[in-house]
């Protein structure tokens, strides 16, 4: 199986996850997706060396993951995926900012390590929030949540149709490149004048596919508008979670939890 | 005037790049008739499919699907009268769930939310894939793929089912099991494909095309036994039908 299949399926693995049943799994697609937003929004936020405010919040998704009895490790190996863009981002900051901003002991640590630091804390808060929320909601759930809650439905529709026929794409991607090793005498690198036609056709068939799938729309009476499933309840739960879930947020965001903690232990040990 | 009814009457199409497909097809399939559309690559069967379904219009001659004149206007109607099933399920469940899939038609009718999760529950439970609801497609096998297809047509109850070739792809027991369910269905049905026993085992009558004209339209029992007339047309008799090729008997 090539990578770009075994990627489609790894992605396509969240979706069997969030058909679990647990109270996270219980709760209201909308509630879960605005904790997630706040959520982001929150490690956003936070000052370019800020490090150990983060930490705390490492809660939410950690909480989630135990109370939802999702496998941490398949989540831990999808994380990883898009580990190189995001040191990509941040590589250049120990190079840039030399200045000392810390010492531990002997040793200076400069700001650039420490905000290089804080993008990768950064980085693993905020995507491993995002996988929770789909390996606990499913996305097409959580599509339908965020039109619920006033995302055009444009934009709703285009994110469905985008997940749903990524892996027919992959899948004919898959077969050409299949195709092409089969017959490109032991060369698995596609050459550039066989790579332009490659993606051509891939363009080509795409278009057709597509031109099919709006013909089958239209014969099941679409027009022009998709009308999503409404199956969702918010509850009283739902809304304690959400406000349960912003308190925590804002209680991290504004008030230093390692910080108190530690003053507050030194103070009893004095 | 009846829901069932499909009449074409010399029909003709060409393709905007002046490429004919249809040069005068006329038939009348009426109420509970099942029909098998044969013939070889090319010869129409697709091109004729699509005119029922009202994506293509014909360049001339008339069609009249279920009371209706085929036009512009009365394209709601015929796409409501029939449920056209493609060849490629990919193309038919573009929905997140297979449950979401099947209520999409019933949606599009503007019925509520409850009465079309009602319908795509019966139509899921009528295709036998009621525990499929909560799927996304793509986790599908070819089988599985196909009953969904179908039942998000069921779901829009339609007098007739168009179909093009249904059992490609399938293994023998998913085909079987097919066969089975649509020789169940009391709907006219219109069947295009090259699997002939299939069309043995469903339809009672055949339409042959080739190049664009019925060759032969009569008793599928008939037709499919005239090893000439098929010839001619660029197909053979069903397998069923052939000489054992072991003992060379019947």
């Amino acid at each position: 199986m090539s990578h770009l299949e075994s990627a489609a399926l790894t992605l396509g693995g969240l979706d069997d996850l969030a058909r679990r049943h647990s109270a996270v799994h219980g709760l209201d697609a909308r509630a879960k997706t605005l904790a997630a937003l706040a959520f982001v929004v929150t490690v956003v936020s936070f000052r370019k060396h800020e490090l150990s405010g983060l930490l705390p919040l490492a809660l939410y998704p950690v909480g989630l993951i135990a109370v939802g009895g999702l496998p941490a490790s398949v989540l831990l190996k999808r994380m990883m995926l898009a580990v190189p863009f995001v040191l990509a981002v941040g590589a250049f900051n120990p190079l840039l900012d030399r200045a000392p901003l810390v010492h531990v002991g002997p040793y200076a640590v400069s700001g650039g390590w420490v905000s290089f630091a804080s993008i990768m804390v950064r980085f693993a808060l905020t995507v491993m929030a995002a996988l929770v929320l789909i390996a606990t909601t499913g996305f097409a759930q959580v599509c339908a949540a965020l039109e619920k809650l006033g995302l055009p439905r444009v934009f709703v529709v285009q994110l469905l149709f985008v997940y749903r026929y990524v892996f027919v794409l992959v899948e004919e991607a898959a077969r050409m490149v299949r195709a092409h090793n089969m017959r490109s005498g032991g060369r698995r690198r596609i050459g550039l004048k066989v790579f332009g036609s490659f993606v051509g056709q891939l363009l080509l068939r795409t278009l057709d596919r597509a031109d099919r799938v709006y013909r089958a729309m239209l014969c099941r009476g679409f027009d022009g508008k998709v009308r999503l499933a409404d199956r969702m309840e918010f509850g009283l739960p739902d809304g304690a979670f959400v406000l349960g879930c912003i308190g925590f947020f804002l209680l991290c965001r504004f008030c230093n939890l390692p910080h108190a903690l530690g003053t507050a232990i030194l103070e009893v040990l004095r | 005037m009846s829901h069932h009814l499909v009449e074409a009457q010399d029909v003709h199409y060409a393709y905007p790049d002046g490429t004919p497909a249809l040069r005068g097809v006329s038939f009348r399939i009426t109420h509970g008739e099942s029909v098998g559309l044969i013939g070889a690559n090319g010869a129409g069967k697709s091109t004729l499919l699509l005119h029922l379904s009202g994506a293509l219009m014909p360049t001339a001659g008339t069609i009249n699907v279920g009371g209706y004149a085929l036009t512009k206007d009365t394209l709601a109607q015929v796409r409501r009268t029939v449920g056209m099933v493609f060849q490629d399920p990919d193309d038919q469940l573009f929905m997140p769930t297979v449950r979401d899939d099947v209520a999409f038609g019933p949606l599009n009718m503007g019925l509520t939310q409850a009465e079309a999760d009602r319908r795509a529950r019966e139509a899921l439970e009528t295709v036998g894939a009621g525990d499929l609801a909560d799927r996304p497609p793509y986790r599908l096998s070819g089988g599985q793929k196909r009953a969904a297809a179908i039942a998000t047509v069921l779901s829009m109850s339609p007098a007739i089912l168009a179909m093009d070739e249904p059992t490609s792809g399938l293994d023998p027991w998913a085909r079987r099991r097919l066969l089975g369910l649509l020789a169940g269905f009391a709907h006219t049905k219109i069947i295009a494909g090259h699997d002939l026993d299939m069309i043995m085992a469903l339809c009672g009558r055949v339409i042959l095309l080739h190049e664009g004209r019925v060759a032969a339209d009569g008793p599928a029992g008939e037709i499919l036994r005239d090893g000439a007339l098929l010839a001619a047309s660029r197909l053979e008799k069903p397998p069923s039908l052939q000489a054992c090729p072991i003992c060379g008997g019947h």
